[in-house]
């Protein structure tokens, strides 16, 4: 049941983005970036927080989470430190996503050449 | 000919996108994504006693890692010229984009080409959600205190 919720939730986001994609001049970095504020404004609503409990990583993979994170971040930070938290707790959660990308992608561009 | 041909004939050689058949790959593929990361994130916590939360971390850390590898190894971006959203929307798209950069840049040197270019797709994405959710999170402290 969690692994059907995971693929409804991610798969429905996607078509979503999908249809903005087709039905609009934009291009995929505004849909991107659109769907990283909409997930900050889901948490601001208190919304996200249903979806990751029912959807799993189906909700935590796609990159509305991303803004999730960054809202959780901010808020949870001014509730340890005040208005300081807000500007050290932003980054907290989000930390591992754009560690992991920035290390990773560094890396593997020592190692590796581009190929047209 | 007349104007109605005409808009016939224009309207029949214009290249459809296929509209549906895009949203449908998007749907399956992006669902599919999420499914794998929800499995994967089960077998995490199976087996390594890992908390839910740290399981979802772990999984997204490997699925940066993934799409990293596949953008290096060359095949990476025909999938998502092919799937589009159903790839880019998941944080696939997120790694795929500094991963790219990197390589394209790379014979311009370390700081001018890999340094001043790396975040040049992802970085709209990191700015906006920054940005919005700063202030979405002085909306919430004033809403919720």
């Amino acid at each position: 049941m969690n692994f059907l919720c995971a693929f409804l939730f991610s798969g429905i986001f996607c078509l979503f983005a999908q249809i903005f994609l087709d039905n609009t001049k934009l291009t995929p970095g505004h849909v991107t970036s659109f769907f990283t504020v909409f997930g900050a404004f889901l948490g601001l609503v208190g919304l996200y927080d249903k979806f990751i409990s029912f959807a799993g990583a189906g909700a935590t993979t796609i990159i509305s989470n991303f803004g999730y994170m960054l809202y959780k971040g901010a808020y949870l930070g001014f509730q340890e430190n005040g208005i300081l938290g807000l500007f050290t707790g932003l980054l907290q959660y989000s930390s591992c996503a754009i560690t992991g990308a920035v290390l990773f992608s560094f890396v593997l561009t020592l190692i590796f050449k581009p190929k047209d | 000919m007349n104007k109605d041909e005409y808009n016939k004939l224009v309207k029949r050689l214009t290249p459809k996108e296929n509209k549906s058949k895009n949203a449908l790959v998007a749907f399956l593929v992006g669902g599919f994504i999420g499914f794998l990361a929800e499995v994967f994130a089960t077998i995490v916590m199976e087996f390594t006693g890992l908390s839910r939360v740290d399981a979802y971390l772990v999984t997204c850390l490997v699925v940066i890692f993934l799409s990293c590898l596949f953008t290096a190894l060359g095949f990476f971006d025909n999938w998502v010229t092919k799937v589009k959203m159903g790839i880019i929307l998941p944080t696939t798209g997120f790694a795929h984009s500094i991963m790219s950069a990197g390589l394209d840049y790379k014979k311009d040197g370390f700081i001018t080409g890999i340094g001043a270019n790396f975040f040049k797709l992802a970085g709209s994405v990191i700015l906006y959600g920054m940005v919005s959710a700063f202030l979405f999170a002085i909306i919430g402290v004033i809403l919720y205190g």
